[in-house]
């Protein structure tokens, strides 16, 4: 068993890039994920590793850009309005292709919104913020241990596909302390970086690498071989086809007989989870549907369940925008409700969305 | 004895400049050509990384033999700093145009001098921006004609940024000058100040930048031969010639 620590999950990312040998960490300060900066700021540089603290999140997802040039495992983390600096940066990275971690710590919007918790940045981080229509795959963990698991795996799939990953919490994942078992999980090969530049002297084949965010219109040799922009978007989308087909990610929890099936990810899941025991215990039929992932998203599940008659309970700590994927899924065969940032049991921002509120939902729903 | 270049092309150059990208009359190629002589001198060419962003020089990782990395239009010096911090032992050489380190990556630069990374940023001021038709730079003359200042830049709209005066002030500087290749005097004097910033670099010294004044004929409307007559006669005079900071210790 590897070492136990009792960490916040904001420190579970730091321990979790450097299970996964992640080289270099470049970050810019913002709420509520500081502790993530703080982390790599105190373990990276004395085991020779790289932490750069950026003038801003422009600067942040720009800086990584170049260290992923170099073939070097690296990462950025950031919040709400840093996020929406980044997403310029997120697009380039896609057609630059460059395999690297961003973990995003949800907190309320739009604006400044809060500096706490919330679950506001589904939609830019799923269907993609910045311009072009990129795809990447979004990690959501909901525990402190899973923080951690999810930060390799979201290493080994940007390596595995060439495209940057996200790993996507909340303010009360990242501030909440739980047990960690710190381990290295092996995920399986992943394909050379025979694409980073190096300096030509230390390229194996003696050709000089060009790595590039106008792949297609610009040559970049020697790999890969795009000859035009329309070779380009065709090697982009064979690759979001190859993630919607392999990367699904989800758990259920007690679905086969269940009347109601809620679906929810991060804060608003462990929430749920215990809503769920407890009308359980009165006698509803209450199912869940956790996604791991909400890129790709698991319509496929959720379109089963609404062909056999459920109905769902989408909780998220927003307006309503994890619940859009659920109506996509349902296909018009289900009735989708939501529960959403609206029934925060305290009108400040220190509000949250309390398993007592879900259970109320979950009566009012099957009582009708 | 030892044979001497004297004509030709450097050792970097992999395109023939018959078959370059930019505009006749364009200094693009000959600000190109000093930097790889540097670096061939240097016989630094195999640890090379060349970082530019779009702008009219993105020909540089057409033209050059040396690993590049090409990235998005201002950002370019985020990047370098991305590639030096993996790659400590590698001379890291940005290219920026006027609009990418002066306007769009002007946080970047300040920040990178700031931190005291340690790579080159060469900025091509050619006084507009080139590659989008030609409008208002922070490096605009007063008084010059762009398409967003149609009557010419007046107070109203600011004054020239002075980029190697203003960074040499920040402590990370090891080294900020600024060139020209209108005569072949100046074209000899920039060549040194090219050599001084990538040793800076190499020694771990600090941040190091050097501006060349640069004909774009096509943008500004001239001939090949009026446009270096603006170089002389308007550009010099507002921006002079020149090194502005050169250290060997930053404290
Ligand atoms: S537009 Fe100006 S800077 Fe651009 S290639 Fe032509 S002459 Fe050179």
């Amino acid at each position: 068993m590897g070492e136990r620590l009792f960490v916040i999950g904001n420190e579970a990312i730091g321990w979790g890039a450097l299970n996964a040998g992640c080289d270099a960490y470049i970050g810019y300060p913002i709420t509520p994920q500081n502790e993530t900066t703080e982390w790599f700021a105190g373990e990276f540089p004395k085991r020779g590793k790289v932490f750069i603290q950026s003038q801003s999140e422009v600067g942040s997802i720009n800086i990584l850009f170049g260290a992923v040039a170099t073939g070097h495992r690296a990462m950025t983390s950031t919040s709400g309005p840093g996020w929406g600096l980044m997403q310029e940066g997120m697009s380039h990275l896609s057609n630059g292709e460059m395999p690297c971690i961003i973990s995003l710590v949800q907190r309320g919007g739009p604006g400044a919104g809060t500096t706490r918790h919330g679950q506001m940045d589904y939609l830019s981080a799923t269907w993609g913020g910045g311009n072009g229509g990129y795809k990447n795959i979004v990690l959501t963990p909901a525990s402190v241990q899973e923080t951690h698991d999810f930060v390799q795996l979201a290493f080994y799939l940007a390596d595995k596909y060439r495209n940057p990953v996200i790993v996507m919490t909340d303010g009360l994942l990242g501030q909440m302390a739980e047990p960690l078992e710190l381990k290295v999980l092996d995920f399986g090969p992943v394909p050379e970086k025979d694409w980073a530049v190096r300096g030509r002297a230390n390229q194996p084949d003696g050709i000089r690498r060009v790595v590039n965010v106008m792949q297609g219109l610009i040559p970049s040799p020697p790999h890969p071989p795009y000859t035009g922009f329309s070779d380009l978007l065709k090697v982009l989308n064979e690759k979001y086809e190859r993630m919607k087909e392999s990367e699904v990610r989800y758990e259920t929890y007690l679905i086969d007989d269940a009347d109601l099936i809620i679906v929810a990810y991060g804060y608003t899941a462990r929430v749920s989870k215990e809503a769920l025991k407890a009308a359980r215990k009165d006698g509803f039929r209450v199912g869940m549907i956790r996604p791991l992932a909400v890129w790709p998203f698991p319509y496929q599940i959720v379109r089963e369940m609404a062909s056999k008659g459920c109905r769902f309970l989408v909780v998220e700590d927003s307006l309503g925008q994890l619940v859009e994927d659920v109506r996509i899924g349902a296909q018009g065969k289900a009735d989708v409700h939501l529960l959403g940032a609206l029934a925060r049991h305290d009108p400040g921002d220190g509000g949250m969305i309390l398993p007592d509120t879900v259970i109320n939902e979950i009566y009012r729903l099957m009582n009708r | 004895m030892k044979k001497k270049l004297v004509s030709g092309l450097p050792k970097l150059w992999v395109r023939h400049p018959a078959e370059r990208l930019e505009c006749p009359g364009c200094q693009y190629p000959i600000i190109t050509r000093i930097v790889y002589d540097v670096i061939d001198e240097l016989g630094i060419e195999g640890n090379t990384i060349l970082v530019n962003s779009s702008a009219c020089g993105f020909a540089v990782i057409l033209t050059t033999s040396t690993d590049c990395v090409h990235a998005n239009h201002g950002q370019g010096i985020d990047a370098a700093c991305g590639v030096k911090a993996l790659l400590p032992d590698s001379l890291v050489v940005c290219f920026g145009g006027d609009g990418d380190v002066a306007a769009i990556g002007a946080g970047a630069f300040v920040n990178a001098a700031q931190r005291a990374d340690k790579f080159t940023v060469i900025m091509v001021n050619n006084g507009h921006f080139a590659m989008t038709g030609g409008q208002l730079a922070p490096t605009t003359l007063m008084g010059q004609i762009t398409t967003t200042t149609p009557e010419g830049r007046g107070p109203n709209m600011g004054y020239p940024a002075r980029m190697p005066e203003m960074i040499a002030t920040v402590q990370g500087v090891a080294y900020s000058a600024r060139g020209a290749a209108n005569t072949p005097a100046n074209y000899l004097k920039t060549r040194k100040y090219v050599k001084t910033a990538f040793e800076k670099q190499l020694d771990n010294i600090g941040f190091s930048f050097v501006e060349f004044l640069s004909a774009c004929p096509t943008g500004w409307r001239m001939t090949p031969q009026e446009s270096i007559r603006w170089i002389e006669e308007k550009m010099i005079p507002a921006l002079p010639l020149g090194e502005f900071k050169n250290v060997d210790r930053l404290d």
